[in-house]
């Protein structure tokens, strides 16, 4: 807890004593950031007899069981199959995501065509219109393509989505390569999209895991979109299951299994977000400091 | 031909000229173009298109005209809607913008100590509305949850509150709930403003005998405003969209008190299947938006360019 700040200037005590009024106060602060989490996390692992009771304290008192996981199984299918869904979804999203924004950043950044300028203000003006205010049309038209209640329609619309951050981001990552390294390229012979996937891509790397990182997450989370888009309950990703589990659709409301669901919708995200913390919050921040 | 300008710290290199060069350029945006048509545009126009419809989920449409608009200028709900949304964007911003600002000043140093402050403070917004709002419709639950008997047990209340089932307090819980989630998000924002200061300006005030609130005051904030605008324009418009949280925590209740807009529009266009009405409603709400985004960046222009 003790200084690794750099020192503005010593000032004796003074300095020293409010430096550790500074630390008590953010440690504190941190603690009441992390408790909700830490709740769920211990309180998901209780009996089932318990998990009636308020979490008071929130870990187990009689042993950890992984009961309310067990019990998941029995809504709907099994919970493997919604995250099955869930994973498909946001995996999917990221995938086209990438690909679509590094072809248009590309394209975008290297290429002079008719209508460019336009072309690229209408895809990141999208951003300026709200996606719930056209929710209904897409419900009628994903029904017209044959594509209601399949989950390749949900990642279609995410990824329409994604992309004024996401083509944004890529056409300045594709700028901030040296035009010399294609001219060397060139030279070397090599041209169209093997100059692309060979040459370029491995130079604009963190741009794409920036991309798919924030497509991955915002696939999996999202909530209203596929609330409306499927109506078939085998096709359900986690966050529009739980909410059933929640209003007891299934029966009476297990607040065991709520807890364990939380779980499996919050685990994976915020693992991938320790993980790959820089490019998150550098895909945050390309924003606002410009 | 406009030529769209990186902003980017590299120099712009020089297109390709050659004629090939003009179609190759197309058939990379290609995909982009074509999403952004079919499922942003199209459904755009529609949008517009089915407001001047009576429209239901089975049969025909059947063109009415400004009737859906008509309808809305009467409809108690939809203003009641709108106006608790104004109500719950008031609360959202006034409290996230707050708590992001006092945090971002708490974490805009160097160091491991803050980098884990950072990364704690930050957490709760990588979990998603839908995970974090069912984690708080537990905690809220009377019987179950962790609120109202630990407030029970400390002795603040003498029976167990019932959080959700009356509008103040489910209103502030669900309000609370968001300023966890969120607040790290808009302090990145506004932390990535502090840090583009100058540190010889501090240095500066400071041998000049301004104190911490001074500097503060004549530093700090003015040339923090822009990314606290940013962050501003996207708390409002994100709040002004709410709908997980009072879906998922409260179903809309007590007494469908807490129907938001887009919540309203839920319930008309996939609950009612007055697909019509229901797309009057998102016209009228995107118009608001806009207008609501255009002020606030009237207001930053404004204000950046007087200093």
């Amino acid at each position: 807890m003790t200084g690794t700040l750099t020192a503005p200037t010593p000032r004796g005590g003074r300095i020293r004593y409010h430096r550790v009024l500074f630390h008590v106060t953010a440690t504190l602060v941190a603690l009441l950031f992390l408790a909700p989490i830490a709740w769920v996390v211990l309180a998901s692992f209780r009996q089932a007899t318990d998990s009636l009771k308020p979490p008071l304290p929130p870990w187990p008192t009689d042993g950890f069981t992984a009961d309310s996981y067990v019990r998941l199984q029995e809504f709907g299918q099994s919970i493997l199959h919604y995250t099955g869904n869930s994973a498909f979804v946001a995996i999917g999203t990221a995938v086209l995501t990438i690909i679509v924004s590094v072809l248009a950043g590309y394209g975008f950044s290297r290429y002079r065509f008719p209508l460019k300028g336009l072309v690229f203000v209408l895809i990141l003006s999208t951003i300026m219109i709200p996606f719930q205010s056209i929710l209904t049309p897409l419900f009628l038209l994903l029904a017209k393509m044959g594509l209601q209640n399949k989950l390749i329609g949900l990642v279609l619309i995410y990824t329409t989505l994604q992309l004024p951050f996401s083509v944004f981001m890529m056409r300045n990552a594709f700028d901030a390569v040296p035009k010399e390294i294609e001219e060397a390229a060139r030279i070397d012979g090599m041209k169209g999209i093997a100059m692309l996937t060979k040459v370029m891509i491995p130079l604009v790397k963190p741009g794409i895991v920036t991309v798919g990182l924030f497509a991955f997450l915002n696939a999996w989370n999202e909530f209203l979109a596929a609330l409306v888009l499927l109506t078939d309950q085998d096709k359900f990703t986690l966050p529009v299951l739980m909410t059933a589990v929640r209003y007891g659709r299934f029966g009476s409301v297990d607040w065991g299994a709520v807890q364990a669901g939380v779980m499996v919708m919050m685990i994976p995200c915020l693992i991938l977000f320790l993980i790959l913390q820089r490019s998150y919050i550098r895909g945050l921040t390309a924003g606002a400091v410009k | 031909m406009i030529e769209a300008n990186p902003s980017d710290e590299a120099a712009p290199p020089t297109p390709r000229r050659s004629r090939k060069g003009d179609w190759m350029g197309l058939v990379y945006v290609l995909p982009a173009i074509a999403l952004v048509v079919v499922f942003f545009l199209v459904p755009l126009g529609m949008t517009v298109w089915m407001s001047v419809h009576d429209w239901p989920l089975m049969g025909n449409p059947r063109w009415i005209g400004l009737d859906n608009y008509q309808r809305l200028w009467g409809d108690g709900s939809f203003w009641q809607a709108l106006g608790f949304t104004v109500l719950y964007t008031l609360a959202a911003t006034v409290g996230l913008m707050s708590v992001a600002f006092a945090l971002a000043l708490m974490v805009q140093s160097e160091g491991r100590a803050t980098a884990f402050y950072r990364t704690a403070y930050f957490l709760p917004v990588v979990t998603g509305f839908a995970s974090a709002s069912l984690l708080w419709a537990w905690l809220s639950n009377v019987d179950s949850g962790l609120f109202s008997p630990a407030a029970q047990m400390l002795g603040m209340t003498e029976r167990r509150v019932n959080i959700l089932a009356e509008f103040t307090p489910a209103f502030w819980s669900v309000t609370i709930m968001v300023i966890w989630k969120m607040a790290g998000f808009f302090m990145v924002i506004i932390m990535s403003g502090l840090q583009a200061i100058p540190a010889d300006y501090q240095e500066a005030a400071r041998i000049d005998g301004a104190g911490w609130f001074q500097r503060f005051r004549w530093i700090t904030l003015p040339l923090v405003r822009q990314p606290f605008a940013l962050a501003l324009i996207l708390c409002v418009a994100g709040s002004m969209l709410a709908f997980d949280q009072f879906y998922i925590i409260l179903n809309g209740g007590p007494s469908n008190q807490t129907v938001t807009a887009v919540y309203k529009i839920f319930n008309e266009s996939f609950v009612s299947f007055r697909l019509g009405y229901g797309a009057a409603l998102s016209v009228v709400l995107l118009l608001i938006l806009l207008a609501l985004s255009v002020i606030q960046l009237r207001l930053l222009r404004e204000k950046g360019a007087d200093k």
